[in-house]
């Protein structure tokens, strides 16, 4: 592989006045994890957003394959799948419904049976024609997951992808990470608990204002 | 690129079709607006003729405002918004395909209802005609309009108000060519010079307000 | 050779979108300004009330013309001015020129009610009636509520960075929207006035009046540059409250 995916150069951000970080730099090639540690209102979130291009950092800049992600929002999208705080499904649809339309708009469509195929990979099979809103919490982030499950991007970005989810289905995540950094991929992610963390991750801590 | 502004639009018919309460509230919201005029203007026929299309423009451009949160406020809200936004397609087309949605649930059930209205307000075969056309060119230029409105105060405290604050002085060309079709028609003119700016405003505005609303939901989602 | 003092030139220019350099730069220029707007609006108002002749038709009150017709013009400018500096804003990401436009929109909303108030005066005695929807009015008023949603969104927005882009969005599309709405709302009032549209507004204008006007006009400029300025320089104190500079400043004074 020639040379880092993704670039990272003096990243900082500034939210309400206050200074989250600053001069963050970070360089990742294909199989890669990288853990973004720290406590609460240390900009972990923004961090990621920032990656993913949902917020612009104060200063410095993100390059993916060697271009800034500002220029080619499009291409980033769809080598990008994301997950956040909130977890992107609507309520009133089914679970299936959910994962064929969001596909849909990514432009790679899935069969019904793809579907079922993806929602057996994280544990919701029996659940593919309830709407959202009747799902635990737990259920409802791995609706969230089931978006990674045989995607074809590249980079993950993983905002607390294991909130709420029971000791199976972390097991799962990790094996959905695992696979896809043996594909080649590459991972960041924020972890809330003490979760064992996927092998070989590093880690990138952030302090409160520090500079580095 | 087709596809996706399809997959788009089926999602938000699909989730208006869940629903189907909230569609309906904002149509009947125009129903009642409307005749809440004659009441406090009174009966009389010859008045109400001569009010009755603007009347109507007034109510449906009301009507499509404050059906504008289930344009971006609840995928906001779940989080869909900013999946959309990552899924690698050109933003500006999303907006179309929200937009298309919206309008097919809000602006093309206005122009129905408008018949009936038009009857209420005596407002004659000719001009209810011109009325209905005339809603037909200009309600999409009121669902882009609304929703570089929307765009922008996504998320903000006293929503409603400061929406219709913003959007309201910008769709005066839309209501002013609209209602003086059918003004044109009632006296007698020809409403082609008006129907005809109309339908450029909705074609202007498709063309440049997505470019508009897709940076206003960037900056909305930082 | 010319790379680098073309470099040295632009660093020049820009040294001035730093709050601290605009602040020294502004708090400097502005009382020159102000002094300028006093005279030249002493100046145009002795000559549009005193040496300029009595109209024919509209005797002496036609005289509030000269601060109606100006008040008008600039908020039509200030507005065209203040969406330039949004479009700088949000095209070069410069905190300085969201500020200016922040600056401009109240004077802009300022001068569309003078105009407002002056022309219902003004209509009351010259042809009855405070109000008549005539196309000018109605358009400057509409323009008033474009300048005031400009204002609620931005104090709408708790954010900073949002506030100043969502705002500059807004003043964006508003820009693009204004000749539509002059010309749809000329066209309305053409539409239900018929052929006894406002005859002759203003008078034919004869020479001092012509001056009167300009004067006025420059006066109008010079009071907004002096007020932008001023209400500038206050927004970047408050904005950067919490650096170096500022500090030092409060300090010094204190």
């Amino acid at each position: 592989m020639a040379g880092p995916l993704l670039e990272a150069m003096g990243l900082a951000c500034e939210r309400g006045g206050r200074s989250l970080f600053q001069g963050i730099d970070l360089c990742l090639e294909a199989g890669q994890c990288v853990h973004v540690a720290g406590d609460n209102g240390t900009g972990k979130t923004s961090l990621l957003r920032i990656l993913a291009g949902l917020l612009q950092p104060t200063a410095g800049s993100v390059r993916w394959r060697g271009r800034d992600i500002a220029a080619t929002r499009e291409e980033y999208g769809s080598e990008l799948a994301f997950v956040g705080h909130l977890n992107g499904s609507k309520e009133e649809l089914s679970v299936l419904e959910n994962l064929q339309l969001e596909a849909a708009v990514r432009g790679c469509a899935l069969s019904e049976e793809a579907a079922l195929d993806v929602l057996a990979r994280v544990g919701l099979e029996d659940f593919a024609d309830l709407a959202v809103r009747q799902l635990s919490q737990g259920q409802r982030r791995r609706v969230a997951l089931a978006r990674l499950v045989g995607s074809t991007p590249l980079l993950w970005i993983l905002d607390e992808p294991y909130n709420a989810l029971d000791a199976g289905a972390v097991e799962n995540l990790h094996g959905l990470i695992a696979g896809h950094r043996e594909r080649g991929g590459i991972v960041i992610l924020t972890a809330h608990q003490a979760i064992a963390l996927p092998e070989g991750s590093r880690q990138l801590a952030l302090v409160p204002g520090a500079e580095r | 690129m087709n596809s996706a502004l399809l997959a788009v639009v089926r999602r938000d018919l699909l989730l208006a079709l869940r629903q189907r309460g909230d569609v309906l509230n904002v149509l009947l919201f125009f129903v009642v607006v409307v005749s809440m005029v004659p009441l406090g203007v009174g009966p009389e026929l010859g008045v109400l003729r001569l009010i009755g299309p603007g009347t109507v423009w007034v109510a449906a451009l009301l009507a499509s405002i404050v059906s504008l949160p289930r344009l971006f406020a609840q995928d906001h809200a779940d989080g869909s918004l900013e999946q959309i936004l990552l899924s690698g397609q050109p933003a500006a087309l999303i907006v179309i395909g929200k937009i298309l949605a919206h309008w097919l649930v809000t602006g093309a059930p206005i122009t129905v209802a408008a018949i009936p209205i038009a009857l209420m307000f005596d407002v004659g075969y000719a001009p209810g005609r011109t009325l209905v056309l005339s809603l037909l060119l200009g309600t999409p230029a009121l669902s882009l309009l609304g929703a570089i409105g929307a765009a922008l105060t996504l998320g903000l405290r006293g929503g409603g108000v400061l929406v219709t604050l913003l959007v309201l002085p910008l769709t005066v060309p839309v209501l002013i060519f609209g209602a003086g079709a059918v003004s044109a028609t009632a006296g007698g003119l020809s409403a082609g010079p008006s129907l005809l700016l109309l339908g450029g405003l909705s074609l202007g505005a498709a063309a440049l307000a997505p470019w508009a609303i897709a940076l206003a939901l960037r900056i909305s989602l930082e | 050779m010319s790379e680098t003092a073309m470099a040295h030139q632009r660093f020049h220019f820009f040294r001035y979108a730093a709050p601290p350099e605009f602040y020294r730069l502004a708090g400097r220029a502005a009382p020159w300004f102000a002094a300028l707007a006093v005279l030249l609006g002493l100046g145009g108002l002795y000559l549009g009330f005193f040496l300029a002749p009595v109209d024919a038709q509209q005797g002496q009150v036609y005289r509030i013309m000269f601060v109606h017709v100006p008040a008008a013009w600039m908020a039509m400018f200030l507005y065209l001015v203040m969406a330039f500096w949004a479009a700088l804003g949000l095209i070069f990401n410069t905190r300085m020129s969201a500020v200016m436009a922040c600056a401009l929109a109240p004077s802009g909303a300022l001068m569309a009610l003078l105009a407002l108030l002056t022309g219902a005066l003004w209509g009351r005695p010259a042809w009855g009636t405070y109000w008549d929807w005539d196309a000018r009015m109605t358009s400057t008023l509409i323009l008033l509520f474009l300048y005031m949603g400009f204002m609620a969104l931005h104090s709408a927005i708790d954010d900073t960075r949002r506030a100043d882009r969502a705002a500059g969005v807004l003043a964006l599309v508003g820009v693009v929207n204004v000749p539509i709405i002059y010309f749809s709302v000329q066209w309305w009032n053409s539409l239900h006035q018929g052929s006894s549209i406002t005859l002759g507004r203003a008078p034919s204008m004869a020479t001092p009046m012509l001056m009167a006007m300009l004067v006025m006009s420059l006066a109008a400029w010079m009071y907004c540059i002096a007020v932008a300025l001023t209400r500038a320089r206050a927004i970047v104190l408050e904005r950067e409250r919490d650096s170096d500079w500022v500090r030092a400043l409060v300090g010094g004074d204190a």
